[in-house]
């Protein structure tokens, strides 16, 4: 048996109530807000109204669907064809995708708002030609794009770790075997990188079903995502406890998707960050 | 053997990477059934010479030609050559059963048909029932059968086999080396191994391809390649040699250290400088006076079956394999029979090798490891 030792202890110390106070205390908070009503009585009732919202879960997951799918459709190739260059290459090209994160989210987001809009830039350009101005912010279209233009590196990243450490000489088996380029990505790399898409899945899909700052500032409120209702609740409304059910329906409901997720690619090896 | 048609002829092959010469107008001939070795140090141009027949790799120049047909330029998955390769590069995703099968399903086998050619298989290489198997649960060696038995389910005509036993320990790896080369000849499927290991080369080929710098320096059959060196390269690669400098005075009369000596070697210029191989295991121990030469014991190693000597003989350092026990400061005689003198011509490589009197068994290891 090993025991471990004070100065262990110490070390870990500051992690474990790292966790404890932002981690698990505002979790207990979001249950117990959740099955309480605003005079701290125990009730179901917030649990009971979340039927309401059936329509707005429903649509939340399809945006967080797209998005992510169409962020692994445009991040894959992306990414095989990064791991393929030569190393020197690779770190510049990484740096430059990461680069767009050390901007704010909030004005990587708001400057769409100027190339989208009426007057924006691809209205003014495409006015040139006379033709007419056309609705691309306030759109489903529009959310989509701040979703994928948002999230898109945390799944390039993932990917790209996944199919740059794989063994050469697997597609060289694959290959001698008899495999032609199409075989060697469908037999091959492709199910040796699905850890990596497990990973970057996750990580889009996640951001993007609860995000709420995208729809307001690309969707202009034509669009209601579950993110808007909750957040509604606890700046508007004032209702903290629908709000708490609400994110922990949430909550529990992607946990279901990753939970099949998982099931379906059976990820026991590492391939970047799954959380 | 001999007379079996010829399956794969490379034909003035040359490769360089980065402005520097890989493969320098190498040109091979292998017969079908046979079992040839590429051997020699790493970067000697024999895993490239085997990735070229693969198809991995192309050459700059030369030919490669497959029964009669030339086929520079045919892709590795339409080439009818397997590879085993040093990590074995097992599909970790599959399973034993499904690794063993993944060449037939590409070509479109019936299950009934691939059930029973992956246990097959599975026989051969002594691990029935390991079908259902993860990769990762298996131990190397067992690996290393699962990379046999999927190479060989495809029933290729040619299995190119690169360093395969390197990362097992040296017991497995005799053991293997017995079971490979029995099953090459149960199935008589042409064998190309490429390793370092001369003794591995030695014990496992027909044919030996002994290569360095690029270029082939001997073909011949083990007894060949150890007998009759071809040059101070060869002689030292394979086994120990002592290689001294020497003269031949004419047909069958060698001088080295200012004696001459009969021999069984002729055709050579009169006067023609030549190096004189010996090998350790080849020399007697006998009492000074009865010597042909005489020299002092400055190293005694015990090695199990013999002693292994090193005896300073007018300032060259001798190495000498015999059971007779000598202590160092020892005068000894020794005594060398006219057939174990081997005359070689003067190449590059005279005077590199063959003079012991730096050697350490140390210093052996390490250069050795360096070559993995």
């Amino acid at each position: 048996m090993k025991k471990s030792s004070f100065l262990q202890k110490m070390l870990n110390a500051p992690y474990m109530l790292w966790s404890v106070l932002f981690i698990v205390a505002p979790l207990i908070m979001v249950i117990y807000y959740a099955f309480t009503d605003a005079d701290g009585n125990f009730t179901t009732n917030n649990i009971a109204q979340i039927g309401d919202y059936t329509n707005t879960f429903i649509l939340s997951i399809s945006y967080g669907a797209v998005a992510t799918f169409i962020c692994l459709l445009i991040a894959y190739p992306f990414a095989y064809a990064l791991a393929q260059t030569k190393a020197s290459f690779q770190g510049v090209a990484t740096m430059l995708v990461m680069l767009p994160m050390w901007m704010s989210f909030l004005i990587r987001t708001y400057s769409w708002i100027t190339i989208l809009g009426e007057s924006g830039v691809i209205n003014r350009f495409l006015g040139l030609f006379g033709i007419e101005p056309l609705q691309m912010l306030n759109t489903g279209g529009a959310v989509i794009l701040g979703m994928v233009y948002n999230f898109l590196p945390y799944m390039i990243l993932p990917l790209y770790t996944a199919l740059s450490k794989m063994d050469n000489s697997l597609v060289e088996a694959a290959q001698d075997l008899g495999c032609n380029k199409f075989y060697c990505l469908r037999k091959v790399i492709f199910p040796l990188s699905v850890p990596g898409i497990a990973s970057g899945v996750t990580m889009v899909f996640v951001p993007s079903v609860s995000t709420f700052y995208i729809t307001q500032k690309l969707g202009g409120g034509q669009i209601t995502l579950i993110g808007d209702v909750i957040e509604g609740q606890f700046q508007t409304a004032y209702n903290y406890n629908l709000g708490a059910a609400l994110s922990l329906v949430l909550m529990v409901m992607i946990l279901i998707c990753l939970g099949v997720l998982n099931y379906f690619t059976d990820s026991d090896d590492d391939g970047g960050v799954l959380i | 053997m001999k007379n079996n048609p010829v399956i794969i002829d490379l034909k003035n092959i040359s490769v360089s990477f980065d402005n520097q010469k890989i493969l320098n107008n190498i040109s091979l001939y292998i017969r079908d059934g046979e079992f040839i070795t590429l051997l020699g140090p790493s970067g000697c141009g024999k895993t490239t010479t085997l990735r070229i027949i693969a198809g991995f790799l192309q050459q700059d120049s030369g030919d490669v030609i497959f029964e009669g047909k030339n086929i520079n330029g045919v892709p590795a998955y339409k080439r009818q050559v397997n590879t085993i390769f040093q990590r074995y590069a097992l599909f970790p995703h599959l399973n034993v059963y499904e690794n063993i099968a993944f060449g037939l399903r590409l070509k479109k086998w019936k299950e009934d048909d691939i059930k029973s050619k992956v246990s097959e298989m599975l026989t051969l290489v002594n691990l029935k029932g390991f079908g259902p198997r993860r990769i990762d649960s298996l131990s190397g060696g067992q690996q290393q059968r699962v990379a046999i038995a999927r190479a060989l389910a495809v029933n290729p005509r040619v299995v190119l086999l690169d360093e395969p036993l390197g990362a097992l320990d040296l017991k497995l790896r005799k053991d293997m080396q017995i079971e490979l080369k029995n099953i090459q000849q149960k199935l008589g499927i042409t064998f190309i191994y490429v390793t370092h290991d001369q003794e591995e080369a030695l014990s496992m080929s027909d044919t030996v391809v002994v290569m360095n710098g690029g270029e082939i320096q001997q073909i011949g059959t083990p007894l060949d390649i150890y007998n009759e060196p071809k040059n101070a390269f060869v002689a030292d690669f394979i086994g120990e040699s002592n290689i001294l400098d020497g003269i031949m005075k004419e047909d069958f009369t060698v001088e080295f250290n200012n004696i001459k000596f009969q021999c069984v070697d002729k055709g050579f210029k009169k006067n023609e400088p030549v190096d004189v191989v010996i090998r350790p295991e080849d020399i007697d121990v006998v009492a000074p006076e009865k010597g042909m030469l005489q020299g002092t014991v400055t190293s005694v190693t015990f090695k199990g079956v013999h002693y292994e000597i090193i005896v300073d003989i007018d300032n060259f350092k001798w190495m000498i394999q015999t059971t007779e026990k000598s202590e160092v400061g020892d005068v000894i005689g020794i005594s060398i029979d006219p057939d174990e003198m081997h005359i070689m011509k003067k190449s590059q490589y005279s005077g590199l090798y063959g003079d012991y009197s730096s050697f350490s068994d140390e210093f052996d290891e390490l250069s050795q490891v360096g070559e993995e």
